[in-house]
């Protein structure tokens, strides 16, 4: 006889990131790295087991070798439970059907048996593509307080911004009136975070009707959200006023990555009451060679720095060389840079080799757009790679 | 070939008082990131052995903490895995297995039951205030192979000075096995082959040892046991020729840490493929420099935030250095906290160290300045 579990998280990470290009052809958009030694999807199942989340099951689909053997039993997480913990949960072959997972709303569609397993009142819907750091247990209190149907994370975006999102319309009470998704009017500040809480029951009924919608695009935000207010349930907003940033894009990553460092950096990695949890290989700690030169920067577990590094955020194991120069550049895991090589305003994802005497980006101030580099090109000793490009193989 | 292995916690602790006064020598933080007892675990788990006994003795609470259950080790394990193995202590009996043991031998008398409960063949002992890096699944086959009674793991090494009688020496013969084993003087000067005290024997014959020894009295391994085996040719040596140190004064602390900022050493300890050195998992942030930052020649660990300058020296875990302040040739531990404008050289700050803004501290290479666990200067 299992115990019963009061919410059970469904994180959605099957989604492909198809605006970061290079960085997401090898793994999900929840499996990039982030932060030096993070990957995007530590930080919701951090969240999870910081705001007492233990049980999550995560949504898999696009490339999902890497996230699955990352996430594994859940250990680095302490997900690793006899009930509970971290569930990996692919499309699978049914008896009636056998399908992909079509929308958010029909990857959950497909997975009620797993959160049925647990009795939950309560299922809390993540995304795995969001840098921040919040109370689930917060949330779910104002959810009972309110003896809502749904409640929905939002952020105040300046208003110039608020036709990229989902934009929710409230009502003194927190209430929700009205969801418009990237309007090009908005009406209201309020930004959907892609954080779903719903009454399990609620839940269950709407996806279960949305299943037999044959139009029904089968999406959280495109139908289920608005059918439920079309219904008149009881939707609520649940105001979050923290970091957060969504780094589907190149330039947006590279942003959150920069919020790390800096005089007023914006986001703080070293709380000691929520910390953030990642797998980590054994690696020994960083070292600075006698010329070497740091300013500004991120470093872990693993570095060997000979050369100079400026205003960057290094991933474990990356070598820079004596005379290299990283400026303004986000640097994966166990990246080489060659003696000599200037690699500037650049993402490098994981295992490129850059040669000796290379030069990759442009300064910031002049460069169109950030330089891209996939992972394991190898780039030949001299090689000139100018700014705004997209390098996948080599 | 299956092997259990099992390591000293507090052997020699008296080395070096000044870190083993509220923790085991086992327990003692080196590299940054790592405690001594990471490397004799991770040589045993990176050869295979997945079931190790760890011998404790006194306030080994720190070394609970960071065990656990073994799981940074792959160790968390339904059979087999960590054991740790307390004193066993009875209040009736006045038999030797019964009191606080004092020596290596009284202390595997201690843990007779768990070695004669054990099923694998061999049974390999290590200390654990050694560092190197070594395939002990090697060391067990030419053991196997070469029919000795016990294996010992030696090196060869330049004795001198005031460390110089901490060890054991061997003379080997022209076939490896050793001739005469014994301690060394504090006169003993030269290269000589010591133990390095990790030794290979078939269980069976370890549960003969201990047997025999209850029965009259030995109390040291080494002049009663070892030396009479070698006299018998039952001794066999086993060359190890890595990068190996072992830690037995603060200046040795001292020394062989700096040693770590020589490429070559830490390429011999941690970069040996498929034999990484895992340790407790802490979860810090990576290393934040900010601009005023200016380090060389230095190793630091995840979870610093670094504002001054740090030149040719060893940080751990979440140190702060605050902005105008110069380290140069220090260790600093854990979560030690330096402010504004201090000057600080050949000084070793245990964990939780606060020094506050303007302090010049200084000692010297052969005499580290050591400010102890929690202290504020």
């Amino acid at each position: 006889m299992f115990r019963k579990k009061e919410c059970v998280a469904m994180l959605l990470a099957g989604g492909q990131g198809s605006r970061l290009y290079a960085l997401t052809s090898k793994v999900a958009k929840p499996a990039v790295q982030f932060g030096g030694k993070y990957r995007i999807i530590d930080f919701p199942l951090s969240n999870c087991i910081n705001s007492g989340v233990d049980t999550v099951g995560v949504l898999t689909q696009y490339q999902p070798l890497v996230l699955n053997e990352y996430i594994g039993n859940g250990l680095p997480w302490d997900l690793d439970r006899y009930f509970g913990g971290a569930s990996i949960l692919p499309p699978y072959q049914g008896k009636e059907r056998s399908d992909w997972y079509k929308g958010t709303a029909n990857a959950i569609f497909q997975n009620l048996e797993f959160i049925d397993k647990f009795d939950p009142d309560y299922v809390l819907i993540l995304s795995g593509d969001h840098i921040y750091k919040m109370d689930y247990s917060k949330m779910l209190e104002y959810h009972k307080e309110n003896d809502a149907a749904c409640t929905i994370a939002v952020l105040d975006v300046p208003l110039e911004e608020a036709s990229r999102f989902g934009i929710m319309s409230v009502n003194d009470d927190g209430s929700i009136y009205k969801f418009t998704e990237k309007p090009k009017e908005p009406d209201s500040t309020k930004a959907s975070m892609g954080i779903y809480i719903f009454s399990k029951d609620k839940l269950f009924d709407y996806l279960k009707a949305d299943n037999q919608n044959p139009d029904s695009c089968n999406d959280f935000g495109k139908n289920i959200i608005p059918e439920m207010l079309a219904k008149g349930e009881k939707m609520m907003a649940y105001e979050f006023s923290g970091y957060w940033k969504d780094v589907g894009t190149i330039s947006s990553l590279w942003e959150a990555n920069m919020d790390l460092i800096g005089k007023s950096a914006n986001f703080n990695l070293s709380d000691e009451g929520w910390r953030i949890y990642s797998r980590t290989e054994s690696r020994p700690p960083h070292f600075f060679g006698a010329d070497a030169k740091v300013d500004n920067s991120l470093l872990t577990e693993g570095c060997e720095v000979y050369g100079e590094v400026k205003n960057s955020v290094l991933g474990s194991g990356v070598k820079v060389a004596k005379g290299a120069t990283v400026i303004d550049s986000v640097i994966m895991s166990d990246v080489e840079i060659g003696a000599g090589a200037i690699v500037n305003y650049c993402i490098i994802d994981s295992n490129v080799k850059v040669g000796a005497g290379a030069q990759i980006g442009k300064n910031k101030e002049s460069a169109q757009g950030i330089t891209v580099i996939g992972e394991k090109c190898i780039v030949p000793d001299g090689m000139i790679i100018g700014d705004n490009e997209m390098i996948t193989e080599m | 070939m299956t092997a259990v292995g099992l390591i000293f916690s507090n052997i020699h602790d008296r080395n070096i008082t000044e870190m083993t006064r509220k923790r085991t020598m086992a327990s003692v933080p080196f590299g940054c990131r790592y405690r001594l007892i990471d490397f004799a675990l991770s040589n045993m788990v990176n050869s295979g052995i997945d079931k190790v006994g760890i011998v404790t003795h006194y306030n080994y609470q720190s070394l609970l903490d960071h065990i656990g259950n073994g799981k940074d080790w792959d160790l968390a394990r339904r059979s087999g895995g960590i054991k740790i193995l307390p004193p066993f202590i009875t209040a009736y009996d006045s038999n030797i297995a019964n009191k606080l043991y004092s020596t290596r031998l009284e202390a595997m008398i201690g843990v007779n039951n768990f070695i004669n409960r054990c099923t694998e063949d061999y049974v390999v002992l290590s200390d654990c205030d050694i560092i190197c890096n070594i395939n002990l699944s090697k060391v067990i086959k030419e053991h196997e192979e070469s029919g000795a009674e016990l294996t010992m793991v030696t090196k060869k090494m330049f004795i001198t000075g005031e460390d110089a009688g901490k060890y054991t020496i061997i003379e080997p013969d022209e076939e490896g096995y050793a001739k005469s084993i014994y301690d060394s003087t504090s006169n003993t000067t030269g290269i000589k082959t010591i133990a390095a005290n990790i030794f290979v024997i078939k269980r069976t014959n370890l549960q003969s040892i201990i047997l025999e020894s209850l029965a009259h009295g030995y109390k040291s391994f080494t002049l009663d046991v070892l030396s009479v085996m070698a006299k018998k040719k039952l001794v066999k040596c086993y060359n190890f020729d890595g990068f190996y140190a072992c830690i037995n004064s603060l200046a040795g602390y001292f020394s062989t840490s700096m040693q770590l900022l020589s490429p070559e050493v830490r390429a011999g300890l941690f970069g040996i493929k498929h034999r990484p050195v895992m340790t407790k998992v802490r979860n810090s942030a990576p290393a934040k420099y900010t601009e005023d930052a200016v380090v060389s020649n230095s190793l630091v660990a995840d979870g610093c935030v670094i504002e001054g300058e740090v030149h040719d020296s060893i940080l751990f875990r979440g140190v702060k250095v605050g902005k105008g302040t110069v380290v140069k040739n220090c260790i600093l531990l854990q979560d030690t906290y330096i402010g504004e404008n201090c000057n600080l050289g050949c000084v070793i700050t245990d964990k939780n160290v606060v020094i506050k803004d303007g302090r010049n501290l200084s000692g010297h290479e052969t005499m580290p300045f050591f400010i102890e666990k929690g202290a504020r200067v």
